[in-house]
This record gives C-alpha cells, sequence and structure tokens, in this order.
C-alpha cells in the first residue's frame, strides 16, 4: 500500500495554566503519513517541539483504542474531528488534505475548566456519577450468571447507552455547554435493569441536581450532541431521563 | 423534594417551556380554526359570531386569563433560559460546530422575538380594540349586535407592509414549531422510538399547516379572496 505524505499547518490553542491568557500558535508540521492516526501527528508536532527546546501541547489521551474517553480536541469545528462515531484518536490522517490548516480548540465549557493547552478538567463528570451513577449489592455468594430475567430490548438498550465514554464531546457541541447526553446515558444505562431499580428515583434527581450544581446548561434538544457522539449515543436517552426526572420529582416526598 | 426545587432544576425548567409550549400549540389550533369563519364568504356574519362568543362566553374568558399567564411565563423562561444558557460558555469557538443541528433548533430565541414584536403589533391591531377602545359594532338582526371585527381585519390588511410583518412572523412561528412541537413531547418523556417518529411527522405537518393557514387570512383580505 503506498502512503501519500502531506504538509500541514496546525493552529493550535496554546494557554500555559488555568488562570493564564490563552491564545492560538499556528505549527508547520510536514511529512505527514495520511495512515497516521491524528494523535500521532500530534506527537510528531511535540517531539520537535521538544527538540526546539520547546514546550509540546498537552493534550489528554489514554488508551488510542478509542474506549477510554480521555482523548478530546475540537478539531476543525467538530468534537473528535470530521468524522462521525469515532474518537480523536481513531481519527486519521487521510480524513485532511495536504496543505490544510487545521483548527484545534480545547473542549469550551465553564464546567470543563482549561488545566493546559487542549487538556480541561472533567472531574465534574465523575462527581456527577457519584452523585447516583451506582448500584446496591449485597455481598454474600456470588449469585449464578443471568439469574435475573432482562427483556431483550431493554438489555439492548442499556448496552446502548453503557457505551458512554464520557469523553465530554456533547458538551463540547452542545450550545448551551448541557450534559444531558452524558447524564442521560448513565441513568437510563442503570433504569432499564433491575439492578439499577432500589435507587432509580434518587439515582436521577440527585445527578441532575449535581449536574446543576457543576454549572452545565439545560438542554435544548438541539441534537448536537447526538450528532458528534463518537459512540452514537441515542437523544432519545434524554428523553427518557426526562420522563424518568418527571416521574422521581412528582412522587418524591 | 419541593414543587420549587423540581421546576427551577435544568430539567424542571424545560419542563416549564414544554409544558406552556404545548398549551400555547392547543390554542393555535383553536385560533386558527376560528378564524377559518373568515372564509365562510358571507361578509363576515360567521366569524363575528365566532369572535362574539369568544369574547362574552365565560369559558373561553377563563382561558384567555390562562393563555396570557402561559405565554408570558413561555417568553420570560425562554429568555432567562437563552441568557443563562450562553453563560455557560464565557469563551466562544474559533470554528463554530453548526452541522449537527438545525438553524432554526439554535435559533429559538430569535424566532421567539419576532414572535413576541409580533404579539404587540397584533394585539393592537385586534385585542385592544376588542377589549378596550372598541370597534365598529355590527347587527345581525333581532337586536343581536356584535364586534365587527371582520371589518377591522378587512381595514388592517389593506396595508401590504402589516400584510408583510404577519407572513414573516408566521414563518417565523412555522420554524419556531418546526422544534418546539417535538422537543416540546422529547421534555416531557416521550422516548419510545415509534412515538418520537410519530410526533416529529405531526410537528412537521403542524408547523406547516398553521402557519400558512394564518398567513392565509391576511393574503386573503389584501388580494380580497374574500368579500
Amino acid at each position: 500500500m503506498s502512503q501519500n505524505t502531506m504538509n500541514l499547518k496546525v493552529k493550535v490553542w496554546r494557554q500555559k495554566n488555568a488562570n493564564a491568557q490563552g491564545a492560538f500558535v499556528t505549527y508547520d508540521v510536514a511529512g505527514i503519513s495520511d495512515e497516521m492516526s491524528f494523535l500521532e501527528m500530534m506527537d510528531i508536532l511535540n517531539e520537535r517541539l521538544i527538540t526546539e527546546g520547546g514546550d509540546p501541547v498537552a493534550f489528554d489521551h489514554d488508551c488510542r483504542e478509542g474506549i477510554c474517553g480521555m482523548c478530546s480536541m475540537y478539531i476543525n469545528g467538530k468534537p473528535h474531528g470530521p468524522w462521525q462515531a469515532n474518537t480523536t484518536c481513531q481519527l486519521h490522517m487521510r480524513a485532511f488534505k495536504d496543505g490544510e490548516t487545521i483548527v484545534i480548540e480545547p473542549w469550551r465549557a465553564n464546567s470543563f475548566p482549561i488545566v493546559k493547552d487542549l487538556t480541561v478538567d472533567r472531574s465534574a463528570f465523575d462527581r456527577i456519577i457519584q452523585a447516583g451513577g451506582y448500584i446496591s449489592v449485597n455481598t454474600g455468594n456470588a449469585v449464578d450468571g443471568n439469574s435475573l430475567p432482562i427483556e431483550k430490548q431493554n438489555a439492548d438498550d442499556a448496552f446502548a447507552a453503557a457505551m458512554c465514554i464520557g469523553c465530554g464531546a456533547c458538551v463540547a457541541a452542545c450550545k448551551n455547554s448541557s450534559a444531558m447526553l452524558f447524564l442521560s446515558a448513565k441513568v437510563s444505562h442503570l433504569a432499564l435493569l433491575p439492578q439499577g431499580a432500589p435507587e432509580r428515583k434518587s439515582r436521577v434527581l440527585n445527578m441532575v441536581a449535581q449536574m446543576d450544581k457543576e454549572g452545565f446548561g439545560s438542554c435544548t434538544n438541539t441534537g448536537a450532541c447526538e450528532a458528534t457522539c463518537p459512540k452514537e449515543i441515542s437523544i432519545a436517552n434524554i428523553a427518557r431521563l426526562n420522563k424518568e426526572y418527571l416521574g422521581a420529582s412528582l412522587s418524591a416526598q | 423534594m419541593t414543587f420549587k426545587q423540581m421546576f427551577t432544576s435544568s430539567v424542571g425548567k424545560k419542563l416549564v417551556m414544554a409544558f406552556t409550549g404545548i398549551f400555547l400549540v392547543l390554542f393555535l389550533v383553536v385560533h386558527a380554526g376560528l378564524n377559518a369563519c373568515i372564509w365562510a364568504m358571507d361578509g363576515g356574519v360567521t366569524f363575528n359570531k365566532a369572535a362574539h362568543f369568544m369574547g362574552s362566553f365565560i369559558v373561553p374568558r377563563i382561558l384567555e386569563i390562562g393563555l396570557f399567564l402561559g405565554i408570558f411565563l413561555h417568553i420570560i423562561q425562554g429568555y432567562m433560559l437563552t441568557l443563562e444558557n450562553r453563560s455557560k460558555r464565557k469563551i466562544g469557538y474559533e470554528v463554530n460546530y453548526s452541522k449537527g443541528s438545525k438553524w432554526y433548533s439554535r435559533s429559538m430565541a430569535i424566532l421567539g422575538t419576532i414572535l413576541l414584536m409580533f404579539f404587540v403589533i397584533h394585539w393592537k391591531h385586534f385585542w385592544v380594540p376588542s377589549r378596550i377602545t372598541g370597534v365598529e359594532e355590527m347587527d345581525l338582526g333581532n337586536g343581536f349586535i356584535v364586534h365587527n371585527l371582520y371589518a377591522v381585519m378587512q381595514d388592517t390588511f389593506e396595508n401590504v407592509w402589516v400584510v408583510l410583518f404577519y407572513v414573516i412572523a408566521c414563518i417565523s412561528l412555522g420554524y419556531h414549531l418546526a422544534h418546539g412541537f417535538q422537543s416540546a413531547f422529547k421534555t416531557i418523556g416521550v422516548h419510545n422510538k415509534r412515538y418520537h417518529a410519530m410526533i416529529n411527522t405531526i410537528g412537521f405537518g403542524f408547523a406547516i399547516i398553521i402557519p400558512l393557514a394564518f398567513a392565509l387570512m391576511p393574503i386573503s383580505f389584501y388580494l380580497h379572496w374574500v368579500n
């Protein structure tokens, strides 16, 4: 297979720390293979910056397999770049053309403060999970696998919701910086399963309260989150969350 | 959990928008239905009778109070939500993400503002004369005297700029409904895919038919399609 190489300009948001004033800096990156991943291109840029005695561009990454939810980056006006149902680490350079200028920005939301450059603090998501994203399990002898009957459709929907990797692309894409797609995936995933039943009502109330405390916006159902989600979490989950919230808040004591 | 907590959370605020929005959607059906009486081609007799019923019968008068409450709640909550949501991203993007959503879904506040401007003018044209300053009357025989709102419509829609403004408002209403109708049902929790598809279709049809019916009213008077 023949490889094509390309020369690109990368316009990156540079910001020393949370309190510093940030600005875009444009770098030339030459000899990039179209078979490279996007993060490999960033690695090449960073190696060059280190060699030149500069400060490498900080960005989050971990598994580079599209499953951990660590990579972020808002590339050319879309979270995780131009491909559909894809994470930044799985984006390849063949998505770009020779000579192109790629604009890379961090996730922008007050609830995701910038740590450095393209790295943002997404611990707000952890605190939302802590507020209710768990189930109670009695200790004792291990039960037989699949001993609880679960309707196929519910199992499928719960699995689909559980695909959420908590990357925050939904917040980054939303004009309101709303975390509703993330929250709805977490609530749906547990609300659909019998294991999630004991905390079903308190879960949705506590998680919505925590989400509001973290300063995310309200959902206006524009669908931008669903369109950019690397795991294609359905916006129908948001409607399910609304139903869960309405029922739980009306029946709460 | 109190009702205050329920309706002031991020989801609760949207519930207020959805419930008032659905109430206003129902009002549009009644309004369009009654106004359609202008096409009875009887010089406005049917229309004036219908308007008289709405203005004199106790039930519509009570509903009118609910309507004003609903509309102002929808407007105030809408503006508050818009401002609040905008404040959640202090530093914006260099390149905006616009492919994932429809322009009208992102522009509900602007479309709503056009509608608010329209309401002020619309109320000045019809509601204020009918309720406060008075309008010319029409004798339907046997001492049955009604407001001749039909004549007010004829008079108002002689002006091409007024007609144009009404048509622009109807287009804004169409786009506002194209997003709002289906969004309201999602907000109150309709998540079943079958019903989703149904609501999307009904909402799309509603967003075309109702504004079209409204837009045809000033056009009908201006072009003298009705006598």
